[in-house]
């Protein structure tokens, strides 16, 4: 069950986003920007946790779950560090995803060449 | 010439054939679908180890976030994406496509101009604009809380 | 002679003495595949970088037309060549070994024709016995410099084009009765904007510029669409040729069966999914050397004007809200003989 739920939110997050793509013209690099900022903003207004919860990675996938975890990672930080911690949560949230993409994206740098489209 | 750009704008987007829309949706849904899946299978089997499910979570990020750099270095992320579109840029694998792309592809010229600051180029904004959004959230929650509002 | 506005009819008109073509493999697989003088299967060119392939693609591509023609080096005073990138890097290295003057210049796809313009007036006017007119582009240097990296991930819009790895050179020479073809006028064009904003449909952005020229030419030699067998534009693929045909006939020309499109020419739209065509200084030189010239050398087309067609924005300008403004450089070109 859990499965199919990621599917098919995961699935339709995705062909929303596409429906935008195709009528407005927007470049795929102002998507990701707009997604992790309205996943942030559905997490200060309460309302991506409960939908991830239910989700799963159907949720948590897609770049708006990324932008709930920086808003989870802010709020938390800011209960234990106050005004400190708003700007200590949210790259503690997401420094296992962006860690990740820079180190494995050097890695892949160097291992593989440049390759034409086809 | 006669015509005015407003008129010629309009014009164009008449004639300007669009992307066979139906299609493309589905391609989408099918293809972020299967991502997403796909993450909730590694999320469930970690899990299974008696994982968190935050810890679970991440891993789950990191495991995806591999696949997609060593595909987009064989060539064959370009290739999901044409087909699934939004499928393959919304999911976390699609930030590390836009990492791991510009950095193969400057490498030429050089470890400091080339991948350090071109791996960026994409994933930048991204960061940044989410660092900041999700920081100006959090000080309208400090200030509401102050006043005792929330 | 100057005629009309900004046109120039020449009384000797330069005579293309050489031709050269080299392409990519995709371009290769294409409809005009068997028609270019070198497929190159490696799309590195033997390099190390995309940038160093299309230096080596022109380097190639002039070596070849210098050797077809059968011309000592020493003997071309001139070179005019381009390519897309930015301060010409591809034309500055790969015209090293060359060791001819160079003008080089940039018109963006519509380099080759703003080459064949100044060097068929430098020829007509004595300033040279012959001249090498270049212009080159390669998909990957292109889409890095202007789109994303080639590993990126995105769909392109039907309205884009797909950027050609080619090149094409000719030599132009003064005072011969007999070669593949002469330049006996040339009309420049000017900078159209139309207020176009999106990169992804530059046929639209081009058309009304490859129109004004067209335009223009038959204004200043007083003539219309019957005068030409052919109308070749450059790039401006399935969209733009829609545009232009549109414009032309509502100034009462139909160019329905006399137009083509390099862009168009070059791939085939469905198997090779290139949506609305070929782009790039190298499509419209490239089908210049290996599908036009041969077809007015034999006197299947008596005359062509042919109109490379640019679109002159840069990521900057482009990053910055700019429209993309544009250019065609037309040149007509006649069958030698009876």
């Amino acid at each position: 069950m859990e499965y199919v739920k990621a599917f098919l939110v995961g699935g339709v997050i995705c062909a929303v986003v596409q429906v935008v793509m195709d009528n407005t013209k927007l470049m795929p690099g102002r998507i990701m920007v707009l997604l992790v900022v309205i996943g942030s903003i559905l997490g200060a207004l309460g309302i991506y946790q409960p939908f991830s919860d239910w989700a799963g990675a159907g949720a948590t996938v897609p770049l708006l779950g990324f932008g709930n975890s920086l808003w989870k990672g802010v709020l938390k930080s800011m209960g234990e560090d106050g005004f400190l911690g708003i700007f200590k949560g949210g790259f503690t949230a997401s420094a296992v995803g962006i860690s990740g993409a820079l180190i494995f994206g050097y890695l892949g740098s160097i291992i593989f060449k440049p390759k034409m489209k086809s | 010439m006669e015509v005015n750009k407003k008129a010629y704008e309009a014009y164009v987007k008449e004639v300007t054939p669009v992307n066979k829309k139906f299609p493309n949706i589905i391609r989408a849904f099918l293809v972020g679908g299967i991502i997403c899946t796909i993450g909730q299978i590694c999320t469930t089997l970690i899990m299974n180890q008696g994982a968190e499910k935050d810890t679970a979570s991440a891993w789950t990020t990191l495991i995806l976030i591999a696949a997609s750099v060593i595909l987009t270095g064989l060539n064959i992320y370009p290739k999901i994406a044409k087909f699934g579109g939004a499928g393959a840029l919304v999911p976390i694998t699609g930030f590390a496509n836009s990492v791991v792309a510009p950095a193969v592809e400057f490498k030429a010229e050089g470890q400091i101009f080339g991948i350090g600051c071109k791996i960026f180029t994409i994933a930048g904004p991204v960061i940044l604009y989410g660092i900041l959004s999700s920081w100006v959230l959090g000080v309208i929650a400090y200030v509401l809380k102050a006043f005792g509002i929330v | 002679m100057q005629v009309g506005k900004a046109s120039i009819k020449f009384e000797e008109p330069p005579v293309i003495e050489s031709m050269a073509s080299i392409v990519g493999k995709k371009e290769g697989q294409g409809p005009l595949g068997k028609l270019f003088d070198v497929v190159e299967q490696d799309d590195m060119f033997g390099a190390d970088t995309w940038e160093q392939a299309e230096s080596a693609l022109q380097k190639q591509t002039a070596d070849l037309a210098i050797e077809k023609g059968d011309v000592r080096k020493k003997d071309i005073r001139y070179l005019f060549a381009g390519d897309l990138l930015g301060q010409l890097i591809a034309t500055s290295f790969g015209t090293v070994d060359l060791e001819i003057p160079l003008f080089g210049l940039f018109g963006a796809c519509s380099t080759m024709g703003e080459a064949l313009n100044l060097g068929a007036m430098t020829v007509a006017a004595g300033y040279a016995d012959k001249v090498l007119a270049m212009a080159s582009s390669h998909f990957a240097t292109a889409e890095k410099q202007f789109r994303f990296p080639l590993g990126y991930g995105s769909q392109r819009p039907s309205s884009a084009s797909w950027t050609v790895t080619g090149c094409g050179a000719v030599i132009l020479t003064k005072n011969r009765k007999e070669g593949i073809a002469a330049i006996t006028g040339i009309t420049t064009g000017r900078m159209v904007d139309m207020g176009i904003r999106d990169s992804m449909n530059m046929g639209a952005a081009m058309a009304p510029a490859a129109f004004h020229t067209i335009q223009q030419n038959f204004d200043d030699f007083n003539v219309d669409e019957n005068y030409y067998d052919k109308i070749i534009t450059g790039d401006l693929g399935k969209v733009g040729r829609t545009i232009l045909l549109d414009f032309m006939k509502n100034k009462g020309h139909d160019l329905e069966t006399i137009h083509t499109d390099c862009g168009i020419e070059i791939f085939d739209p469905d198997s090779q999914d290139t949506h609305a065509g070929g782009s790039g200084c190298g499509c419209a030189a490239s089908t210049l050397c290996s599908y036009i010239l041969p077809k007015i050398k034999d006197g299947t087309w008596k005359r062509v004007l042919f109109v490379p067609t640019g679109a002159l924005l840069s990521t900057v300008s482009f990053n910055e809200g700019e429209t993309i403004p544009a250019i065609a450089h037309g040149v007509v070109i006649e069958h030698i003989g009876n």
